[in-house]
């Protein structure tokens, strides 16, 4: 068994698995559902001056027949009393010592996060996170993810709330920038002991076209919310990344956020260099009883890698994301198509004539026929090889790559409907390791056809 | 004659058995991972209601979605030491499955068992100690029988760190999961596997070829006197006793065989063969019986079940006789065998038959159906025997031992009793779930915790 104890600029928690300050966290009955559950820490729903909330709130988007794939809300921050907040913030630290409480808060003025500060800790919180990131509603009053868009504001409120905090100040940032870095940077900036991200994405999340409104539609009308979702876990990967190869943001411990729904999601966030983790939608989804899953299959996961602790695992992804120009030109794969697994549904014949290069070919066809099908390198030899596999469709043939022409794009694989049947297999190519940066380094960064390669090709011939 | 649990003894290859493909074959992994997003994860679930045992099955499918296949058989076993044989041989299209909240919406069940057997599989293959026993407690228990009852409540007892001795008289463990399965779900080594499994979880001896009798007379013998002596607990697996027969003219004598006989040859005798036999005759309208009509049928024999009720009086599952219908199963019903017929080297030729109404001879309606082998699947006799050699234990009118429902525990208060000897006849699942009642029983009174013994005192 694994260590999955975290410690997060000060705030210990039995695992990595809290809950994102949302409906989940609302109420002091639901964290202690949570803890019992199996949840290392809660983020309490956004503590703050009275609000009024709308009816309805929520939004989904399916796909094919995965419910719910991305959720919006137009849901403010919490519509309870501070005090009733508070009193049951201590009774949940008071029975729940040894997990984590953070208070999530977001208010205007200095004196009102003076106190709201100094109130959450008498109530027994943990730390804070500073809400920057709510992207509807609270943000046309200048708050929430107004916040993350202006740095300077970020950091002159971080700063007040770090004066004021004696616990760890996580601030939460918004994806709704053109660059994560530079909030990422004002937070370092601020003194502030930490970060969360992603907030929600802006979004509409459909139309309802029989009354012209957009979804999640309030009478007549409707307004832009904050989309999560399992959806949203690439832009929040990216996001993470580009924080935990920072050279001086990474210092900060970061709570990844954004469509993590199992173990394996978790796993991902902490190999990008994530200390905890958060999750909402797929608790809105399936309940408290999720995090059973995510602890013993995460620990599972250490014990198989031989990893006796999340430390052992944090990280060891972040250098590994790095950019385009630093990418390898001479690695080549070329698609292969198991014949015992195909079933014949051609699937990736069409996304490769269609999206890709050309470089799928369906056998029993003439040179001419292949030819008028689209290809334009036609093999010497297509085997003509009859699909075997259970669940194949009678008469199939299994379609046939062409690796003199496969650029390696993986398209093929990610259509195919049966798992392990097209893999990506490592070919040597003739050309050497080396990066775009390497061409610039010496001189070579030009493409065949534009005009400095041109130039270039000129002086030659007529030197 | 004794064997410590390793030495399982192997099976012969060249046995019947073999020439059966699985009407279920495991899924791979992408398979069971597409049926396992199918799943709904619903709450308070109705599968969960519907297994004996309990199995928090959608739980256990999620995690298979999620890739923690581990975890998945984590969840299974904690609840059912024999998850993998269930997911075989369980009828999951009366109990899980069947309750599969996509039957009302017209949409195929999810198929529970295939997923249960994947994931017990595959978490077994990559790591079979997914438990760990407790600490010796130097408590000792003695398992009498060695059938699912016996190995499920052996491998709990070890767990919680107890000294388990299991006696069984024949030479293969397991009882009808080894010897009583039909072989397309669930053949003899796959059985002896998942025992070997069981009997290295923590402390077990299995003694095989050794009889606990009411008076011990040979060394192959162990008397109840004995028993009840050199240990602290002793438990019960009898199962059932022979085949019943039909008391008929012409049922003694060659050609004529019961059916769970028939069928332990069938999976483990490498001598049985059906030469000569081009029909065969099976009296009855059970499982059993559609079992073996099934199993000859698959091997080109013109099998038909004769059963003395109307259609739908047959107490074979509807899924078992559609299944043996389409491999060429025929069921007669509203007829009951007068005799077994016989030509003058004594070799049967057929079964003399009556029509009934409402299971009642019609006079005057015999007719003869031809025949080279006779099947006899009319239920098994009580192995009331042994049983009533234990003071204190005490069986019912039908042969059943008697047990208080809620521990297992027999008028003995050191025996406890579970499975086919309690309960008539029932799945592998009913005499797992039914161990473990007994095992949580057998485990407070080893610890001296039970509950409620100084009010049971008082009152």
């Amino acid at each position: 068994m694994a260590d999955l104890s975290i410690d997060f600029a000060g705030i210990k928690s039995p695992n990595p698995f809290w809950l994102a300050s949302a409906p989940p966290t609302n109420t002091g009955d639901q964290v202690m559902r949570a803890f019992d559950a199996g949840w290392g820490g809660a983020v309490w729903k956004t503590l703050g001056n009275p609000i009024v909330n709308v009816s309805s709130r929520f939004g989904g988007i399916d796909y094919g027949n995965t419910r719910m794939m991305g959720l919006n809300n137009i849901e403010l921050i919490t519509d309870r009393p501070l005090e009733v907040n508070l009193r049951e913030i201590r009774e949940v630290k008071r029975r729940y010592p040894n997990h984590a409480v953070i208070t999530s808060l977001m208010v205007e003025t200095k004196e009102e996060w003076k106190e709201i500060i100094q109130r959450a800790e008498e109530a027994g919180s943990d730390g804070h996170e500073l809400n920057f990131g709510c992207p509807h509603g609270m943000c046309e009053r200048g708050m929430g993810s107004a916040v993350s868009s202006e740095p300077k504001v970020l950091r002159e409120i971080a700063r007040w709330a770090v004066e004021f905090a004696t616990k760890p100040v996580i601030v939460k940032l918004s994806p709704n920038v053109t660059d994560i870095v530079e909030p990422g940077e004002a937070v370092l900036e601020s003194g502030a002991h930490g970060i969360s991200l992603i907030n929600t994405i802006k979004s509409i999340m459909g139309i309802d076209l029989d009354r012209m409104v957009p979804l999640p539609r309030v009478g007549e009308a409707s307004t832009n919310g904050g989309y999560c979702g399992p959806a949203v876990k690439p832009v929040a990967l990216h996001m993470v990344g580009e924080l935990t190869r920072h050279p001086y943001v990474a210092k900060l411990p970061i709570s990844g956020i954004g469509g993590i729904s199992n173990w394996r999601d978790a796993a991902e966030f902490i190999a990008l260099g994530c200390t905890s983790v958060q999750v909402c939608t797929a608790v809105m989804h399936y309940g408290y009883r999720i995090v059973e899953d995510m602890i013993e299959g995460l620990n599972d996961f250490l014990d198989s890698k031989g990893m006796k602790s999340i430390l052992e695992l944090r990280g060891r992804a972040a250098q590994q994301y790095k950019n385009w120009g630093d990418l390898d030109l001479g690695y080549r794969v070329v698609a292969d198509i198991s014949v015992d697994k195909c079933i014949g549904c051609q699937l990736c014949y069409t996304a490769c004539m269609d999206g890709a290069h050309q470089c799928i070919h369906l056998p029993g066809r003439t040179e001419e026929q292949a030819r008028k099908a689209g290809h334009t390198h036609i093999p010497k030899l297509i085997p003509d090889r009859a699909v075997t596999a259970k669940g194949a469709m009678p008469g199939a043939r299994v379609p046939f790559v062409d690796e003199e022409e496969c650029i390696g794009c993986n398209l093929c694989q990610l259509v195919c409907p049966v798992s392990g049947c097209i893999t990506m297999k490592e070919v040597s190519s003739d050309k050497p390791h080396e990066t775009w940066n390497d061409r610039v380094q010496r001189g070579a960064d030009f493409v065949p056809g534009g005009l400095h390669a041109t130039e270039i090709e000129r002086a030659k011939r007529n030197g | 004659m004794t064997h410590h649990s390793p030495h399982i003894p192997d099976v012969e290859g060249d046995r019947l058995e073999v020439l059966y493909e699985d009407k279920k074959p495991p899924y791979e992994d992408a398979e069971a991972v597409a049926e396992a997003n199918r799943c709904l994860y619903c709450v308070d679930a109705p599968c969960i209601k519907a297994c004996p045992t309990a199995i928090d099955i959608p739980t256990f499918i999620r995690k298979i979605g999620t890739g923690n296949v581990k975890g998945a058989a984590r969840t299974i076993l904690t609840q059912n030491l024999l998850g993998k044989s269930c997911g075989q041989v369980c009828p999951v299209e009366v109990l899980c499955a069947g309750a599969c909240v996509y039957n009302d919406w017209n949409r195929d069940p999810i198929k529970i068992g295939r997923l249960q057997r994947y994931a017990v599989e595959k978490a077994l293959a990559e790591d079979p100690q997914l438990f760990k026993p407790k600490a010796p407690t130097g408590k000792r228990v003695a398992l009498v029988g060695a059938g699912p009852a016996s190995i499920a409540a052996a491998g709990w007892l070890a767990l919680e760190g107890h000294e388990v001795a299991i006696y069984e008289r024949k030479l293969l463990p397991g009882g009808l999961n080894t010897l009583g399965i039909a072989p397309y779900k669930m053949k003899v080594e796959e059985a002896l596997t998942e025992i070997t499994w069981v009997l290295s979880l923590g402390n077990v001896e299995l003694y095989q070829g050794v009889e606990i009798v009411p008076v011990s007379g040979s060394p192959e013998e162990v008397s109840v006197a004995t028993l009840l002596q050199q240990y602290d607990a002793v438990f019960l697996g009898l199962g059932l006793g022979p085949d019943s027969r039909l008391k008929i003219p012409g049922e003694d004598g060659g050609g004529v065989v019961g059916a769970t006989h028939l069928i332990e040859r069938l999976k483990a005798d490498p001598t049985l063969r059906f030469k000569g036999v081009d029909r065969a005759i099976v009296i009855g309208g059970g499982n059993t019986a559609v079992d073996v009509a099934h199993e000859l049928a698959l091997l080109g024999i013109d099998a038909t079940m004769v059963y003395r009720g109307g259609d739908h009086e047959l107490s074979a599952y509807e899924h078992e006789l559609a299944s043996g219908r389409v491999d060429g199963m025929k069921v007669l019903c509203e007829r009951s065998p007068v005799a077994v017929l016989r030509d003058n080297m004594g070799k049967v030729t057929g079964v003399r038959v009556i029509r009934t109404e409402d299971k009642k001879p019609v006079p005057g309606t015999e007719e003869d159906l031809m025949a080279d082998l006779v099947v006899v699947a009319v239920g098994q006799s009580r192995a009331t025997e042994v049983a009533r050699s234990f003071p204190g234990v005490e069986l019912d009118t039908r042969g059943r031992v008697l047990v208080d429902p809620k521990t297992h525990r027999t008028g003995n208060p050191k025996v406890w009793c579970a499975g086919d000897c309690v309960n008539g006849g029932k799945e592998v699942v009913n005499a797992v779930a039914e161990a473990k009642i007994a095992v949580t029983s057998m485990h407070a009174f080893l610890m001296g915790t039970e509950m409620g013994v100084e009010k049971g005192v008082g009152a």
